[in-house]
């Protein structure tokens, strides 16, 4: 990868309106140096895996608080693949209850989950330490 | 207050503040909630210009300040009032009446996220959402289902719903008819807010022009045949929640509500015809003060400008009778049980403000809908504010206080300010346009959480005194067949019922919407019949269109 800026599509699928917390970290990400998509709301998971093509991004953050994760965040993980993007970094932020965090990171239909409570730093943390070796600094 | 004393009074406090310099601070900064600064003390001084009769007068007369009603909670309580509904009808029905069993005094509706957007159970784009955050609703079918062994003239019911909510409140009156209870016996509120779906909560279905001629119609109609019934639910809450400030949330709230008044006017209505249906829902958040204040500006500024700028002369319609639901946002998903108290606080000043109704978060709202444990412990805690802390037996009384009468007039001045500030943007439509509120209450989210991460704002249990070991809390859990059992039900009702009269129904509603005539009588044929919600909503959006949000963060 070349030394460009890490580029993010944050996403909020299904119907729910909730998007406080997408744009709060929507606008962390960019402050702390990325390049920031946002989809605006009810998105479909087309929508989201065409768009996540079209932007070329190594992030894809879907942000779910209507309780349709489990439903939603495997059909984009499916699409995404179907558009060769397996490697896309997924993660998924939320209302996620535990149980349901679990069954998604093990079943592979997310890197990684966020729910209330954990700070921006720990989210921008994450997403550089998993391109540490492929961005120049 | 004479001069001399005040200025006795200024000459004391400057020697009070020399002795308070030397002293040592805490570290946290003394601001709310809101990030606005409070002083130390506030004195005299601060309320030198308050005029008892003109700012305050007594409750139930103007500006109502202390209250709306000449007695308020020594005459009658506040309507405890949960918000609920999840799976299908048959599930919502149940805890409706085990609510109504715990004493319960009204009902609330939380319909699931298909609903709310106008689609239908079987939509595509419904997959994976029915019945998760509210109840599923169809058809006068599952309505029927939803109020089963509720007597509708004796239940009022808030129901929460804006984009199409001219078709759930048809099924809803439909309903009534169906028990035999008069439309003129039915009494509840929509929320009917489209404005500040556009800004904050964010459930649309139609552009601004068309969803506020569906609202003036709900007016209308409402005053001639509904008159218990309110038309309309000016929503703050959810302004809050999206991460405004509380002069953001008093403002733009205002602000929405003096645009559906100018809307009556302009569809030809009188104004004291129907601005005494006219409601409020407002958020109670975690500072206490800053809460009550807002209630208490929000109520004189709106009695204030429906006199002198809408010449309203009833008295009920510079009545603000509001309802208050207390914040989710600032409950937190570590230590859930800590939660309890935080609702405590925010439902006291709901109380202390003078709300109408109150809605008490769950524990565990924040991880998923409430356990009915949960919800008991919730509606509990009303009742003990009510019954034993004494609060009920004084009205408004933190009137006089210095600092809470200097922070209604601050609150009501900034409020003033961002009227300002929208009139030369053009008025709200124009500034939602513009993106001006939207980005107003984004700033305000982003730097909240920043304070939070920074630890300037502490937060128990999630940046401060944070244990390692989680609280375990039971939640409640959505059974899976739901979606599948509403979809089977769904179909059926589309196979028995009247396809052709359905057909004629929906056709004569476009007809009518591409006219100017009221929808109402059309929409209440066309769920008779059992058209399904998706179906009017598609009808109608092939003469409306659909609303796009340009995204911004």
């Amino acid at each position: 990868m070349s030394s460009r800026k890490i580029r993010v599509l944050v996403a909020k699928p299904g119907l729910d309106g909730h998007d406080r917390g997408v744009k709060v970290v929507a606008r962390g990400l960019r402050d702390a140096g990325m390049e920031v998509i946002y989809t605006g709301l009810h998105q479909t998971p087309q929508q989201v895996a065409e768009t996540a093509l079209q932007e070329d991004v190594d992030v894809v953050g879907l942000s779910i608080l209507s309780g349709a994760h489990m439903t939603l965040a495997p059909r984009i993980k499916e699409l995404l693949c179907e558009n060769g993007m397996e490697d896309v970094l997924l993660l998924v932020g939320g209302i996620i209850p535990e149980g349901d965090r679990e069954k998604l990171l093990s079943a592979g239909h997310a890197d990684q989950v966020f729910t209330p409570g954990d700070p921006l730093d720990k989210i921008t943390a994450y997403i550089f330490n998993q391109f540490q070796e492929s961005t120049s600094s | 207050m004479d001069q001399e004393k005040l200025e006795r009074i200024k000459a004391l406090k400057e020697l009070w503040a020399k002795e308070v310099e030397e002293l040592k601070t805490r570290e946290e900064l003394p601001v709310t909630v809101s990030g606005k600064p409070v002083q130390a003390l506030y004195t005299p001084l601060d309320t030198a210009d308050l005029d008892y009769e003109e700012d305050l007068g007594f409750p139930g007369s103007y500006p109502y300040t202390r209250g709306v009603q000449p007695n308020m909670y020594r005459g009658r309580l506040w309507t405890m009032r949960q918000f609920s509904g999840f799976g299908d009808a048959y599930d919502s029905n149940r805890r409706y009446r085990y609510l109504l069993e715990q004493g319960q005094t009204g009902l609330s509706v939380a319909f699931d996220m298909p609903t709310l957007m106008g689609y239908d159970s079987d939509s595509d784009r419904s997959l994976g959402e029915v019945g998760r955050c509210g109840v599923a609703v169809d058809s006068l079918e599952d309505m029927e289902i939803l109020f089963d062994q509720i007597p509708l003239d004796r239940v009022t019911t808030s129901m929460t719903i804006n984009g199409p909510a001219a078709i759930l409140w048809c099924m809803y009156l439909a309903n009534a008819e169906k028990q035999g209870v008069g439309l003129d016996q039915v009494g509840g509120t929509i929320q009917n807010d489209i404005l500040k779906e556009y800004t904050a909560q964010k459930s649309w279905i139609f552009p601004p022009e068309p969803s506020m001629r569906l609202i003036t119609d709900i007016f209308a109609f409402a005053s001639d045949h509904v008159p218990r019934w309110n038309t309309i639910s000016i929503s703050g809450y959810h302004i809050r929640e999206a991460g405004s400030t509380a002069a953001q949330e008093l403002a733009f709230t205002l602000a929405d509500g003096f645009a559906y008044v100018e809307a009556g006017i302009n569809a030809g209505l009188d104004v004291d015809r129907f601005a005494p249906r006219l409601s409020f829902f407002f958020n109670a958040h975690i500072d206490f003060f800053e809460e009550i204040c807002k209630y208490r500006a929000a109520r004189r500024i709106w009695a204030r400008r429906m006199k002198e700028k809408y010449g309203a002369k009833d008295p009920r319609s510079l009545m603000m009778r509001f309802h208050t639901q207390t914040a989710g946002c600032s409950l937190a998903a570590q230590e859930p049980e800590n939660n309890i108290i935080r609702t405590t606080t925010e439902a006291l000043s709901a109380v202390l403000g003078g709300t109408q109704s109150l809605h008490t978060n769950s524990m565990d709202e924040v991880l998923a809908l409430p356990t009915e444990k949960a919800v008991k412990i919730a509606l509990r805690t009303q009742q003990v504010l009510a019954y034993e802390s004494g609060v009920a037996n004084t009205i408004d009384p933190l009137a006089g206080s210095y600092f809470i009468e200097a922070l209604t007039g601050q609150m009501e001045a900034e409020a003033e300010e961002y009227f300002r500030r929208i009139d030369d943007l053009g008025g709200v439509l124009s500034a939602i346009d513009q993106g001006f509120i939207q980005q107003e209450i984004a700033d305000a989210a982003y730097e909240y959480q920043q304070a939070v991460d920074r630890n300037e704002r502490v937060v128990v249990g999630v940046n401060r005194y944070n244990t390692a070991e989680p609280m375990e809390i039971e939640l409640l859990k959505i059974d899976p067949q739901v979606e599948k059992k509403q979809l089977e039900r769904l179909k059926q009702l589309k196979e028995k019922r009247d396809g052709v009269k359905v057909a004629d129904c929906l056709a004569d509603l476009k007809k009518s919407a591409a006219a100017s005539d009221n929808l109402i009588p059309k929409i209440l044929e066309a769920v008779r019949c059992y058209a399904t919600e998706g179906e009017i909503a598609s009808a109608l959006k092939e003469v409306f269109g659909e609303y796009k949000e340009k995204p911004l963060f």
